[in-house]
């Protein structure tokens, strides 16, 4: 099999990935200009990226009496101090004119009798979401102007001297390879699952956390092209319900269910609230012998076991489908609960791209929103929606002008290159190792030495050393491996960006030298939170493939902050 | 975690094939629906709300407590019925309003 047909098209505007801050950004993007606009999706818009599911409520909110320097002041303590403060506060002053636009297009939003939201806490309101993605799928393809290309993967992005171009990639369906040629793009394809073990490591390996097709393709593509990289060491590692990896703060905020041991202590305030003292107060009782661990929603009345039933069902429905297949609903019978594996998602910690206030990256007009963005933790999906539209405005404010200087005949050479790389894969029938073969020794290479679930997120300096020769030696091998459709060339492709992610992940957890966060990154050999380790740990990889590291002092709030490129 | 697809029920519509967040989901050669990467499934049931017949039935796998009970879901209107077969040969269906918000 090879590739069957090449197409090259032209636009003002890419948006790789079709999740919630794509979307937002193509509906921003139509609003304030004229400009042409397509979207890339490799699955369908419709149900693809985070959202698939839907989502229970939505966690970035300004509640009535606090302010969006309230919520800096939040999430900047979360993640003990490593931040972009000018990015959470233009994140969090949209938060709540997207939900309004969000309402308006046909979220559900629970409110009170005087016609106001009904708070979750002090940064979360209730909504029914289960079907958040198709809603925004719809306004979508309601815009003129607005290309949806479901089905096509995009492998690589177009930069010369440092400025973008466009992307290259081909549809999994018909096997025709693309090039899109773009004045400004928006990179949206979401974090990376599947760099750790995961939890169900057999049957049900994707019945984890993060959406599993989210492979890392941003951050790949963005290290491959040299681009700036910050905080990949923050890992993010959730609190979940055992086996089906679904939520648990709908029950421990829903019915105010405490985190108990297996002797019934509660051991939350023992550890600190962060959201990494949690999971990592849970390691430890287990460590201690003291697991395994619950939510305590034993004596829960049965009107809130149904609305626990469904709940879940609005977003994670393994849960209410175990529930009833036990026959111990949550009132009868403690909730079991777990950390998940590692994962590299901006829109819960500061991974991904170092961006200026405006979402550029520091490769000219490329941009970067949701769960790919760094150093904006706690974003959740509004804070996804309102990057996509600073992204876009900004790209409005500068104007679209094709600053490449390809000519026809250099934009197909640089098609023409790609797909000979996609053909070899495709020619390959002989290769030794398959991907799965290769993504599960990815997987344990990270279990192990890179702190997995199996290490207790723990590590030294000595296992990530022998991390980084292990994925190097698994990425001489992918570049070798072959695939037998266009769905297998999906494959190898995921596989690469994986562990092209792990490569630069390695590299952040060796630089920071401290234990800043427990779990997220907890390095044996320095196990203390240390002041002069207050700054950013960058990264970038160059032309060899060699990471260098970048080391910048924290940009202060009140300021904004733009690239000396 | 995964799906079964009734092949008896399907009738090749695609539907499923097309919102597949994993695009996991394949025609065979009857043209029906096929279940082509069963291991690589999120479980987020996209399939099963698409699907106008009910012929796809969701299943916990063995490794997550599975014991056989299938779970689909029919439309009605802004209701989501949601049909729980048990293994033991019980059934539960659990009502969901769409326009209605969580309570929690």
């Amino acid at each position: 099999m090879q590739i069957t047909s090449e197409k090259i098209i032209h636009t003002d505007v890419l948006i790789i990935g079709g999740g919630t801050a794509g979307c937002y950004a193509a509906l921003t993007l139509r609003s304030l200009s004229d400009a042409s606009v397509v979207i890339a999706e490799k699955a369908d818009i419709r149900r693809s990226g985070c959202l698939a599911a839907g989502v229970n409520a939505l966690n970035a909110y300004i509640t009535k009496g606090h302010t969006p320097q309230f919520y800096v002041d939040y999430a900047k303590k979360d993640a003990a101090g490593i931040v972009r403060e000018d990015l959470l506060l233009t994140m969090s002053e949209g938060l709540n004119e997207v939900t309004r636009k969000l309402e308006d297009l046909g979220l559900v939003i629970l409110k009170d009798e005087k016609g106001e939201y009904v708070a979750r806490g002090t940064r979360n309101i209730k909504i029914n979401g289960e079907n958040i993605k198709t809603i925004l799928a719809d306004a979508v393809k309601k815009l003129d102007g607005v290309q949806v290309i479901n089905h096509l993967n995009i492998t690589d992005y177009i930069v010369r001297d440092n400025t973008m171009a466009g992307a290259l990639g081909f549809d999994m369906r018909t096997g025709t390879a693309y090039e899109i040629r773009a004045k400004a793009v928006l990179c949206a394809t979401g974090g990376a699952a599947g760099l750790y073990r995961p939890n169900n490591p057999g049957f049900s390996r994707h019945k984890m956390w993060y959406c599993p097709f989210n492979t890392g393709a941003g951050y790949a593509m963005g290290i491959r092209a040299g681009a700036e990289m910050t905080t990949f060491e923050m890992r993010f590692i959730a609190l979940r319900c055992k086996d089906t990896i679904a939520p648990t703060g709908t029950i421990a905020q829903g019915v105010g269910a405490k985190q108990v041991n297996a002797r019934g202590d509660v051991y939350e305030q023992k550890y600190g609230l962060t959201t990494s003292q949690r999971l990592y107060g849970t390691v430890r009782e287990t460590l201690d012998g003291n697991g395994p661990c619950y939510l305590r929603t034993e004596g829960i009345t049965p009107a809130q076991d149904e609305s626990l039933l469904k709940a879940y069902l609005n977003m994670a429905p393994s849960q209410t489908l175990k529930w009833i297949e036990s026959g111990k609903l949550p009132s009868q019978q403690n909730v079991e609960i777990e950390g998940t594996e590692p994962y590299v998602v901006g829109g819960h910690t500061a991974s991904g791209y170092w961006v200026d206030t405006n979402r550029q990256t520091t490769i000219r007009h490329l941009y970067a929103a949701g769960d790919v963005a760094g150093g904006c933790p706690q974003k959740y999906v509004t804070g996804a929606l309102v990057e996509g539209e600073i992204a876009a405005k900004n790209m409005v404010r500068q104007g679209l002008s094709d600053a490449s200087g390809l000519d026809e005949a250099q934009e197909k050479a640089i098609l023409a290159e790609k797909v000979a790389e996609y053909n070899a894969a495709l020619g390959e029938t002989d290769s030794f190792f398959t991907v799965e073969q290769l993504e599960e020794a990815m997987q344990k290479v990270m279990d192990t030495y890179a702190g997995g679930i199996g290490s207790h997120y723990q590590y030294n300096e000595k296992q990530l050393a022998l991390a980084d020769e292990k994925i190097d030696q698994l990425m001489e091998l992918a570049a070798h491996v072959g695939a037998s459709d266009y769905h297998e060339l999906l494959f190898v492709y995921e596989l690469r960006e994986r562990l092209t992610v792990c490569k630069v992940l390695i590299a952040h957890l060796r630089a920071r030298k401290e234990t800043r966060w427990h779990s997220f990154a907890e390095n044996l050999d320095y196990p203390e939170q240390r002041a002069d380790w207050l700054k950013y740990v960058n990264s970038r990889m160059d032309e060899d493939g060699q990471v260098h590291m970048i080391y910048r002092d924290l940009v202060p709030g009140g300021e904004t902050y733009e690239h000396t490129h | 975690m995964s799906i079964r697809i009734k092949q008896e029920r399907c009738i090749g519509c695609g539907q499923c094939i097309d919102v597949c967040p994993g695009s996991l989901i394949d025609r065979n050669g009857q043209g029906k629906a096929w279940m082509h990467y069963p291991k690589d499934c999120w479980g987020c049931v996209s399939c099963v709300k698409v699907c106008p017949v009910q012929a796809i039935d969701f299943y916990l796998g063995a490794d997550m407590g599975g014991r056989g009970s299938t779970m689909n879901v029919t439309a009605d209107g802004h209701y989501l019925h949601w049909h729980i077969h048990k293994a033991d040969g019980s059934e539960k269906t659990i009502t969901v309003d769409r326009k209605q918000a969580n309570s929690y």
